[in-house]
């Protein structure tokens, strides 16, 4: 099954690495402290953060996952964009940004200092840096695994090569860097893999021609012959989709406690707006960020549901060359590397390969510049050498522990992809965990800015106990026909969901609910330690409204933006349902 | 700081050419792209390119003299 690539597809390459790492030599002159290194001076325009913000979470997982996942559920997969991301970025960008960007918090464990208190926010800083190593980790192995069976590539060679190429860019030009490699990431990303969207659509007949293939397919799983290319006609009833899920688990679970729990807490996503100029550029930047996000679906979610009807077709030998698993079943994370070799000729493939390489960097340079600035600011700022009075040494002090972060994430991150690939089950369990952590988070936030009385000691407690509660619940049920404790059931089995990505909705909504109402219960229990004064700012009912833009143009204007990307949302939901 | 269109533009630029010279030279190797259904994707995406590169250039170019 392996793809020879020819000197042509290599010099793509290398020239895509020269320009990542020259951004970072150009910028390094302008990295003289701790400020432009994390912060990026918090100078960036909205459309640079705003194309950054999404290239970050075009990361290889993404990548894979989502071709993978279109390949198995099909059309369903887009509910992961427009009614996952899509609203909850609309809400980052009118609701929440605000007090982000108006409180000056650095990161976002610094603002459950400012709006709580210190051992809220060294929960959630610990917590988030191991989890942004453990996932850089993961993502590098992935890609590392998949190349070096299709390619060829030595294992512990692209590992360490990919690796030291972004350790390069972010050492020297710290979050500018990133950011700016992310938007030159972004286009590389799209225009690698618009031929092979093409060619595929081509292949099957077009749209139509799609539909026609699948129908059989979907018949003989069990379903309506539209099931794979669907949206929510099938969401009434669990078995009836692909996806294994009802609307109520899609709306609750996924568009509201996973969507708004990632997109609107987590930190490395956060970090671009916040990045941005001014507050009115940081509130357009989830927005501009989400005009091509809603498209995204087409680039890689219709090229993995091409794949299934390929993989079906007896007449071409896709299947005999695509890796599967003991029990038979295609192991999805190839989706994405298999169209490539299916459709691409030399030249063309070299650059679907560096748009592969470019998603994989974006998320690792997202992950590194988050671990960076909540090491320094967050962990060492706070409890191992506070500020002292002279501004101008601090800055060069701090530079220098941002810097040597850097390195040290990217070595963590290489130990943790080197431990992923001994105990691969043991980092899935750990994934899943970890997309717990932003459940709690959303709601204790969420609560923070919007009802001044929450107090810290019913977050901290909300955050503690929603993750513990999580976690029990994964440890009480299992998906049907799961073989390891990895997946669920450590405990013992109580329940069990069709399918799992049923259970890591609940997953989620247990989270959320036993977090909220904990976090509430003890907010009327305890006393508010925190003065309206200091509150300024950071809750919504004790901030001055904002400043009038109505002289602005529409489409310069937040609520503008917001309304146009809902109306286009709204469209695609109706086009595809 | 920088304009980043600059670099994305001479980045497309530079591989834009590449790849569509490249598309040319093997225009006659209709082995090659049978994979890619007999078109000859590579002009297609060099030229796409090249045209994405020149037009960030452009507007860079605009913006500085501006």
């Amino acid at each position: 099954m392996k793809v020879d690539l020819s000197w042509i597809d290599y010099l793509i390459m290398i020239i895509y690495f020269l320009f990542v790492l020259g951004i970072g030599w150009f910028l390094k002159k302008f990295m003289k402290n701790a400020n432009a290194f994390l912060e990026a001076g918090r100078s960036m325009p909205a459309w640079v953060a705003g194309l950054a913000f999404i290239s970050t979470n075009l990361g290889a997982l993404e990548v894979m996952g989502m071709t993978g996942s279109g390949m198995k559920y099909g059309m369903l997969t887009t509910h992961f964009y427009w009614i996952g991301a899509i609203p909850a970025m609309i809400f980052l960008a009118l609701f929440m940004m605000p007090f982000y960007y108006g409180s000056k918090a650095r990161s976002v464990p610094e603002f459950l200092k400012l709006r709580y208190d210190e051992k809220t926010r060294g929960l959630n800083a610990i917590l988030f840096a191991v989890m942004t190593v453990l996932a850089s980790g993961i993502s590098m192995y992935a890609l590392a695994i998949l190349m070096e069976n299709v390619l060829g590539w030595n294992f512990n060679l692209s590992l360490w090569i990919s690796a030291l190429i972004v350790l390069g860019y972010t050492y020297l030009g710290g979050l500018s860097s990133a950011i700016y490699n992310e938007v030159l990431q972004f286009f590389i990303i799209v225009i690698g893999l618009l031929p092979l969207v093409f060619l595929a659509l081509k292949d099957v007949g077009g749209w139509i021609g799609l539909k026609a293939q699948l129908a059989p397919i979907a018949q003989a799983k069990g379903f309506a012959p539209d099931a794979f290319t669907t949206t929510w006609k099938y969401a009434g009833e669990a078995g009836s989709n692909p996806l294994g899920v009802e609307w109520f688990g899609i709306l609750f679970g996924l568009g509201f406690v996973l969507s708004f729990g990632y997109w609107c807490t987590n930190f490395l996503i956060v970090q671009r707006a916040f990045a941005a100029e001014s507050k009115a550029a940081a509130r357009k930047v989830p927005l501009i960020g989400a005009l091509p996000k809603m498209f995204i679906p087409f680039l890689i979610i219709v090229p993995g549901i091409i794949a299934l009807a390929l993989f079906n077709d007896p007449s071409i030998d896709f299947k005999t060359n695509f890796p599967l698993d003991p029990g038979g079943k295609p192991i999805y994370d190839y989706t994405i590397i298999m169209l490539l070799k299916q459709y691409l000729p030399t030249g063309v493939l070299g650059l679907g390969i560096t748009a592969l390489l470019a998603s994989f960097m974006s998320g690792m340079a997202g992950n590194v510049s988050a671990f960076n600035t909540v090491w320094t600011y967050d962990i060492y700022q706070s409890y191992i050498r506070r500020r002292t009075d002279n501004e101008e040494a601090d800055g060069k002090h701090y530079l220098k522990v941002g810097r040597i972060a850097t390195i040290f994430g990217i070595l963590l991150s290489i130990g943790a992809a080197y431990i992923a690939s001994k105990f691969g089950n043991i980092m899935d369990f750990l994934q899943t965990i970890f997309s717990l952590i932003n459940a709690p988070l959303f709601a204790v936030i969420f609560l923070g800015m919007f009802w001044k009385r929450t107090t810290g000691h019913a977050a901290f407690t909300g955050l503690l106990a929603g993750f513990l509660l999580a976690l029990m619940h994964h440890g009480l049920t299992i998906p049907a026909g799961a073989t390891t404790l990895v997946k669920g059931g450590w405990i013992a089995v109580l329940h069990t969901y069709p399918v799992e990505m049923a259970q890591n909705f609940w997953t989620a909504i247990i989270a959320f609910t036993v977090s909220t109402s904990v976090t509430v219960g003890l907010t009327f229990v305890t006393k508010q330690k925190k003065s309206d004064e200091e509150l300024h700012g950071l809750v919504y009912s004790l901030t001055p409204r904002e400043l009038d833009d109505s002289h602005l143009p529409w489409y310069e204007r937040p609520v503008g933006l917001a309304i146009l990307v809902g109306v286009i949302c709204i469209v695609l939901t109706i086009m595809f349902w | 700081m920088v304009d980043i269109r600059i670099p994305i533009g001479l980045m497309f630029t530079i591989i834009g050419i590449l790849i569509s010279v490249f598309g040319f030279v093997t225009m006659s190797n209709s082995e090659m792209y049978q994979k890619s259904l007999g078109i000859n994707v590579n002009i297609i995406m060099g030229v796409l390119m090249l045209v994405f590169g020149l037009i960030m250039l452009y507007f860079a170019r605009r913006k500085k003299k501006a």
